[in-house]
């Protein structure tokens, strides 16, 4: 695989060919959960997760690949929400077409947002990120086509290409699947790329990156606004699934949460922030229906997590022994 | 004798089976979706549950022979978190109904939802007249107050006690222009004069300027255009300002008897507020009001007690129409009259609004007051054909064809 022959996996005591066979068994195993997930569990329930998966693997893109914390991908999920919902509904364009306006837009809002905000480092990156994106919020609970706190409600979900109904929830899912492993892929690949080594090395040290004759704020602005454009992916898709857009995908919480989300999954792998997303998405959704209340025990796990697991689930289990037979790199 | 037995049992389970046809899946299922931990968990939350268990409890626990059963979860104000809920509830979990639906953004998305699959919503936390406007489906219900029945109450009905002229301290968002506007249009119709407004930013905590505004514009009543934690800050520095004692009322255009609760009575005393239920209004409300305080520990909001009076009369319509199909139970609930604790003599319009009395209230003040929960004086009380949009002036679908 071209994966094992670009990075060097070999950790001193595994066997990097038994690895091979158990990345790809388990490589199998992620396709027949993916596949068979709408079958065993309620298929809303699934494609939400999978629009959160990708929004949190986005967001890894930035905070694990570059180290730079934002606080602001709200802005960029929950606008590409709005834009999108808006196309589809009130344009009436097909769902292809929508999405796309909406990963445009988050695009152009991480542009400017971006430019801004990796002038600085650290915390201040954080905060301005986050005081950027609470001016889009407030933009979007001021602006009529938002429709305030009511927000953009019954969205069409449409003909995608104009010919496949989306409307029959297993067809909707296997589109969502599709756009989340593309989405995926192409994280995938931006990471393993040179640029993805330029990044890793930023993060290292930008100094030296620098002292290299690397012109670091182009590349940390690249990876800002490849971020955004694949949130956006994630938040316009998520509002054909739900079909709707309102004020809590642009709300700094859904920044907070997708922090939350990495963070219990793992910075820096592929497959934490997906599993974390899954995680954080069940909490919220089984907690739901229970008496215990959710946002104490989401913070437990959270709490649970930075003590216990300080690399993620994912990021533990590369480290451990059992990672490492299996042949799981560890983030690096 | 034998023989009669066996033939009595046989037929009293044949009657068994017919009647258990009607019911489409031997039991009704409510669920309650509401915010149970965040922001409106007071006004609504664990207490609308308790409230929907002490209807079930006054029929019996069960309709027509079929258990009913009551189930509920925290939406969490989240929209999406709602929804996903909502969809499984009916199209997994057989829910027949979903009631309560806090914040306007979850209720119409639940609404839409479930009138696409033919269920049947009744909306008491919720708000926004949307949800009886272009939102309105054949089997939605907007059950305890609006958004226009509160401007409309507080508006003319303090017109009406003096309160001629206003000034408006308008949250700065759709939310906050539409209370400010609903309550203009009724102010200046009853005669009264607009002095002015100021907009503040959502979630602002510091009031001074546009309270100095405000006491400056000399107005009668300061119109508190906002909700939640805005609406609590503005009257907590108003009293410290000293606008009532100067002589000025305030006016909350979206307050319940949980905010009152949690102000108290020294900062609130003399505010205006318009509710759709009171405990301590007549034998009937005080009964439900205690039950609910034994159970509770509080007294009901005015959703809370209009979610026990959706469940109530949703098992009503059940057995009334023998059926708990959505559309027989639509059309009986709209051509009965609702009569329990929370709404008297009230009819349900086409577009599913619940044409129930208002109140327009004033905070007593802490002398007056004999006891805990006793707050209010009920200045005015409003027919429900007054204080609800007219069902043709909506935008209902369903009403303007």
């Amino acid at each position: 695989m071209a994966r094992t022959s670009e990075i060097p996996t070999s950790e001193p005591g595994s066997v990097p060919t038994m690895g091979r066979g158990v990345q790809l068994l388990l490589l199998a195993l992620g396709a027949v959960v993916l596949i068979g997930a709408p079958f065993v569990v309620y298929p809303v329930f699934a494609m939400t997760m999978l629009c959160f998966a990708l929004f949190a693997a986005a967001f890894n893109l930035l905070l694990g690949y570059t180290g730079l914390l934002s606080f602001g991908h709200a802005a960029f999920f929950g606008g590409a929400a709005y834009f999108t919902a808006h196309a589809a509904k009130v344009w009436g364009w097909n769902p292809e077409f929508a999405l796309a306006l909406g990963i445009l837009g988050a695009t152009g809002l991480g542009l400017v947002i971006g430019a801004i905000a990796i002038r600085r480092q650290g915390i201040y990156f954080a905060m301005i990120t986050l005081a950027l994106a609470q001016m889009f919020y407030f933009f979007c609970l001021q602006v009529p086509f938002t429709h305030g706190e009511d927000g953009i409600q019954a969205v069409p979900r449409g003909l995608l290409f104009g010919f496949i109904d989306l409307n029959d929830t297993m067809t909707m899912y296997f589109f969502v699947l599709a756009v989340f492993v593309l989405g995926l892929l192409l994280i995938w690949r931006f990471v393993n790329s040179p640029f993805g080594m330029i990044l890793k090395a930023i993060r290292e040290n930008e100094n030296r990156a620098v002292s290299l004759g690397y012109a670091t704020a182009q590349y940390k602005l690249g990876a800002f606004v490849m971020s955004a454009a694949l949130a956006g992916m994630a938040g316009g898709l998520k509002a054909l699934v739900m079909q709707f857009a309102t004020l809590t995908d642009v709300d700094w919480h859904m920044s907070g949460q997708v922090v939350l989300m990495t963070l219990i999954g793992g910075i820096g792998t592929l497959l934490g922030p997906v599993l974390g997303a899954g995680i954080v998405i069940a909490l919220q959704n089984l907690l739901a229906t229970s008496a215990f209340p959710v946002t104490i025990i989401t913070g437990l796990v959270f709490m649970v997590c930075v003590m216990l697991f300080r690399r993620g689930l994912i990021g533990e289990l590369a480290h451990s022994r059992l990672g490492r037979a299996l042949g799981l790199r560890p983030p690096g | 004798m034998k023989f009669l037995y066996i033939t009595a049992a046989t037929a009293a389970l044949l009657a068994g089976a017919a009647s258990a046809q009607e019911i489409s899946d031997g039991k009704i299922k409510i669920g309650i979706l509401n915010d149970q931990s965040g922001a409106y968990s007071a006004l609504g939350g664990l207490g609308s549950v308790e409230a929907a268990k002490m209807a079930v409890e006054e029929v019996g626990g069960t309709i027509l022979g079929m258990p009913v059963e009551i189930v509920s979860a925290d939406h969490q104000n989240k929209a999406d978190v709602g929804s996903s809920i909502a969809r499984e509830w009916l199209d997994a979990g057989q829910v027949d109904a979903i009631m309560d639906l806090t914040t306007s953004s979850v209720a119409l998305a639940v609404q839409t939802l479930a009138g696409e699959r033919n269920k049947v919503t009744m909306v008491t936390g919720g708000g926004t007249t949307e949800l009886t406007g272009k939102a309105c489906t054949p089997y939605s219900f907007h059950w305890a107050y609006d958004t226009h029945a509160l401007a409309v109450g507080t508006g003319s009905a303090v017109v009406a006690e003096g309160g001629d002229s206003w000034f408006f301290l308008t949250a700065d968002y759709a939310f906050g222009y539409s209370l400010e506007e609903n309550t203009t249009k009724t102010v200046e119709a009853a005669g009264g004069k607009i002095l002015g407004s100021v907009r503040h930013p959502l979630n602002n905590t510091d009031f001074s300027a546009f309270l100095l505004q405000a006491q400056a514009s000399g107005s009668k009543v300061v119109g508190l255009a906002s909700a939640g934690t805005d609406t609590q800050n503005a009257i907590k520095q108003a009293a410290e300002f000293g606008l009532t004692q100067a002589g000025q009322n305030l006016a909350g255009l979206l307050l319940m008897i949980s905010d009152v609760h949690g102000l108290g009575l020294q900062a609130a005393q003399g505010l205006y507020l318009t509710e759709t239920f009171y405990w301590d209004r007549d034998d009937q409300s005080r009964d439900f009001g205690n039950r609910y305080k034994e159970r509770t520990g509080a007294m009901p909001t005015m959703v809370q007690a209009g979610t026990y009076s959706a469940v109530l009369s949703y098992l009503k319509a059940i057995e009334a129409a023998n059926s708990d199909d959505a559309a027989a139970v639509s059309k009986q609930l709209k051509s009965m009259t609702i009569n329990d604790a929370f709404a008297r003599n009230a009819t349900v319009a086409p577009n599913g609004r619940l044409m129930n009395d208002v109140f327009l209230m004033q905070v007593k003040t802490p002398e007056e007051s004999k006891g805990e929960w006793d707050y209010y004086n009920v200045r005015a009380t409003i027919p429900g054909a007054e204080a609800y949009m007219k069902p043709a002036e909506a935008g209902c679908p369903l009403v303007t064809g």
